[in-house]
C-alpha cells in the first residue's frame, strides 16, 4: 500500500494558474478569457506573459463563452475562467448551444466550486454544476483533488480536442498526489487497495477518503480508495473491478447528491452490478456563510461522514 | 453582376417557400426579408474562393431564418441542391435551426437560441487578429433578438477592444413573433444606441434592394480595420416578395398551405430550376 503524504496545503486554483502559465509558454494556440476574476482564478501570470492572448471580458460571462466559442472556431484553444457558479448555471444555454452542440474546443475552467468557497455564502456556492455539465452531450467533466492534479489536468486538457469542464476550488487543501503523475482523462486512480468497501471520491474529498480509510482501518475495516477525477466519461472498469471484490461502495463529493458523481456511479452499478451504495454529498440544500471547515462539518463532507456511510453500507451488504 | 442575382432572388424565395411548405413548419417571413442580403453576401461580398487560409466567415445569429441560409449555401455550391429537400426532416443535416453538429458545409456554429451570434463572431474576429488573418467576419442578427442582453455585453466588448474586423448587420424588419418590436419591447433608437456603444453605424433604408445592400456592405468593408466595429441597420420587409406575407409578423413562423404556396410561387417564377 502506498502512503499518501500531504506535501503542504495548497489551493487547487493555483494549480490551474500554474498549469495555464506553462501552457502559455508551450502552446501558442492557447488563449485565456476571464470575467473580472483574474486574481481569484490565478490567471495573472498568463495575462502578464501573454497580453495579446488574454481577454478580459469584464463582468459579462455570456459574452465570454461566446467569444471562446468564436476563438475556438478560429482554431484557438480557449480557457475561460470564472467562479463555478458563473461558469455553468449563469451561462448554461451559451455553453449548450455555442460550445457543446457546436462541439467547440473550449475549456471551461471553474474555481470556487462548492460550499468551501466559504464566507460569500449560497449565492456563490454552486453544488449543482457537475450535474448541469455532465448532462450536456459530449461534455467532459473533470473535478481535480489537489494542486498537483489540477495543474497536470489543466495542461492535459489542452491536448484533447473537445469541450471540457474543469472544476476546482478556492481553499487550501492537502496536496498529496505525485507531482510527476501524468493526468489521463477518463482514467480513475486506485489510491489504496482494500477488500471490505470501495470508497470513490472526487475533488478534495479524496483526501478525506484517505483519512477515513485510516480511521476505518483502526476499526478493522479495510477500504479501497479510488480517485475519480473525470466524472464524465466515467472510468467504469476501475469501479466495477473494485466492487466485484468489495461488494459495496460509498461515493463522496462536494456536490448535491442529485446529479453528481454518486448518481453516475449508481447508474453504472444498477445496470452492471447491483450492490449497496451510500452517498456523501450535500443533501439537496443550498449552502451558507462560514469557514470551509465549518461548512464541511455542518454539511457532512468530511472523513467522519465518509466513515459513517461506510458503516451504514456495510450493514446492507 | 446584379443581373445574375436578380434571377437568383426569386429562385431562393421559391426554395424557402417550398422548403417550409413541405414540412409545414419553419420561418418564411424573416427568410424572405433577407434574401437580397444573403445572395449579395455570398455572391459578391464574402471572399472565400482564395487558396489561402484567410477566408471571410459568416455567422447567422438569428438561426430561425435557416431556409434562406440553406438555399443560399446550396446555390453557392456548399452542398447539393437536392439536400434542401431534407429540411427539417428526420436524419437531415438541415436542422430546423442551423448547426455544424452534423457536418453541413458552410455552417460554422449552431444558432437558434437567440443573442449568441455576435459574441461568437467577435471571438472569431479576435482569432483572425491573432492569426494575422486579414479577412473579415460577418454576422447577421435580428432586431427583436437585440432584446437579449448578451448582445449588449458583446457590443460593449467590441468597441472597448477595437474589434474592427467584424461587420454586423441587423435585420431591421420591426417584427417579432408576438407582434411589432415596438409593441413587444421597443428597442428604441438603434442608431443612437450603437453610437453610444462606440460603433460605426451604417444605415440602409432599402434592405431589399440588391444595389443598396451591395453598396452598404461595400462601404462597411471600406470602413473596416479603422478602430471601430461596424454595424449596418438594414431595413427589410418581412415576407418580402410574397404580397400576402409582407409587412406582418404573421408569417414569422408559419408555413403556407397548398393554395397559399401556389399564389406565392406564381409571384416568384422559376428562374434557375427548383431543387
Amino acid at each position: 500500500m502506498e502512503n499518501y503524504i500531504n506535501q503542504g496545503d495548497k489551493d487547487t486554483r493555483s494549480g490551474f494558474g500554474e498549469g495555464l502559465t506553462e501552457l502559455g509558454r508551450s502552446n501558442e494556440n492557447v488563449v485565456a478569457l476571464c470575467a473580472d476574476l483574474t486574481g481569484s482564478l490565478k490567471m495573472n501570470e498568463f495575462a502578464k506573459e501573454n497580453p495579446e492572448r488574454f481577454f478580459q471580458t469584464g463582468i459579462a460571462e455570456a459574452n465570454m463563452i461566446g467569444l471562446a466559442a468564436g476563438l475556438a472556431t478560429g482554431g484557438k484553444v480557449p480557457f475561460t475562467g470564472t467562479f463555478a457558479n458563473f461558469s455553468t448555471g449563469r451561462v448554461y444555454d451559451q455553453i449548450r448551444q455555442s460550445v457543446a452542440y457546436s462541439n467547440k474546443n473550449v475549456k471551461i475552467c471553474a474555481s470556487h466550486a462548492g460550499i468551501t468557497l466559504g464566507e460569500d455564502g449560497a449565492t456563490h456556492q454552486i453544488l449543482e454544476d457537475i450535474g448541469l455539465m455532465k448532462m450536456l452531450p459530449g461534455m467532459t467533466v473533470i473535478n481535480t483533488c489537489d494542486f498537483n492534479q489540477t495543474k497536470s489536468a489543466t495542461i492535459e486538457i489542452s491536448n484533447y480536442d473537445g469541450p471540457v469542464y474543469l472544476r476546482f476550488g478556492r481553499p487550501k487543501v492537502a496536496n498529496f498526489t505525485d507531482v510527476s503523475q501524468r493526468f489521463e482523462i477518463g482514467k480513475g486512480l486506485k489510491l489504496k487497495e482494500g477488500s471490505d468497501v470501495t470508497i470513490v471520491a472526487t475533488g478534495h474529498l479524496v483526501w478525506e477518503a484517505l483519512k477515513a480509510s485510516e480511521i476505518l482501518m483502526e476499526k478493522g475495516i479495510n477500504s479501497e480508495i479510488i480517485n475519480i477525477h473525470t466524472i464524465k466519461p466515467l472510468d467504469e472498469d476501475i469501479i466495477l473491478e473494485s466492487v466485484s471484490k468489495t461488494g459495496c461502495l460509498v461515493s463522496a463529493e462536494e456536490h448535491n447528491i442529485y446529479g453528481g458523481l454518486g448518481e453516475s456511479i449508481s447508474r453504472l452499478l444498477t445496470t452492471k452490478m447491483p450492490i449497496p451504495q451510500e452517498f456523501v454529498g450535500t443533501k439537496d440544500t443550498f449552502g451558507e456563510s462560514g469557514t470551509p471547515s465549518q461548512l464541511m462539518d455542518k454539511y457532512g463532507l468530511n472523513s467522519s461522514s465518509i466513515c459513517e456511510s461506510v458503516v451504514n453500507v456495510l450493514k446492507r451488504k | 453582376m446584379n443581373e445574375d442575382l436578380e434571377k437568383l432572388v426569386p429562385q431562393v424565395r421559391r426554395d424557402i417557400l417550398r422548403m417550409v411548405h413541405a414540412v409545414n413548419s419553419g420561418h418564411p417571413g424573416g427568410s424572405l426579408g433577407c434574401v437580397e442580403f444573403f445572395v449579395t453576401l455570398y455572391k459578391r461580398i464574402l471572399e472565400v474562393e482564395n487558396d489561402s487560409d484567410q477566408k471571410d466567415m459568416f455567422i447567422l445569429s438569428n438561426g430561425h431564418i435557416s431556409p434562406v441560409y440553406y438555399s443560399t449555401l446550396a446555390r453557392s455550391g456548399y452542398f447539393d441542391l437536392k439536400e434542401l429537400d431534407t429540411f427539417r426532416k428526420i436524419n437531415s443535416r438541415l436542422q430546423g435551426h442551423p448547426t455544424n453538429h452534423d457536418g453541413l458545409p458552410g455552417i460554422n456554429i449552431s444558432s437558434g437560441s437567440l443573442g449568441q451570434g455576435v459574441s461568437v463572431g467577435l471571438g472569431l474576429a479576435l482569432s483572425k487578429k491573432l492569426n494575422n488573418d486579414s479577412s473579415l467576419v460577418y454576422v447577421l442578427t435580428g432586431d427583436g433578438e437585440l432584446q437579449e442582453g448578451q448582445n449588449w455585453e458583446a457590443f460593449m466588448y467590441a468597441s472597448a477592444n477595437k474589434v474592427d474586423n467584424i461587420i454586423i448587420t441587423v435585420d431591421y424588419n420591426g417584427q417579432q413573433i408576438d407582434g411589432s418590436t415596438e409593441d413587444v419591447l421597443d428597442i428604441g433608437d438603434l442608431k443612437q444606441k450603437f453610437e453610444a456603444f462606440g460603433w460605426k453605424v451604417l444605415e440602409v433604408e432599402e434592405g431589399n434592394s440588391l444595389d443598396k445592400v451591395y453598396e452598404t456592405l461595400s462601404i462597411a468593408k471600406e470602413n473596416s480595420k479603422k478602430g471601430k466595429p461596424i454595424v449596418i441597420l438594414m431595413k427589410t420587409v418581412m415576407g418580402n416578395g410574397v404580397d400576402f406575407m409582407m409587412h406582418t409578423h404573421e408569417w414569422h413562423g408559419k408555413a403556407p398551405n397548398d393554395d397559399q404556396l401556389k399564389i406565392a410561387l406564381n409571384q416568384n417564377p422559376e428562374t434557375l430550376g427548383d431543387y
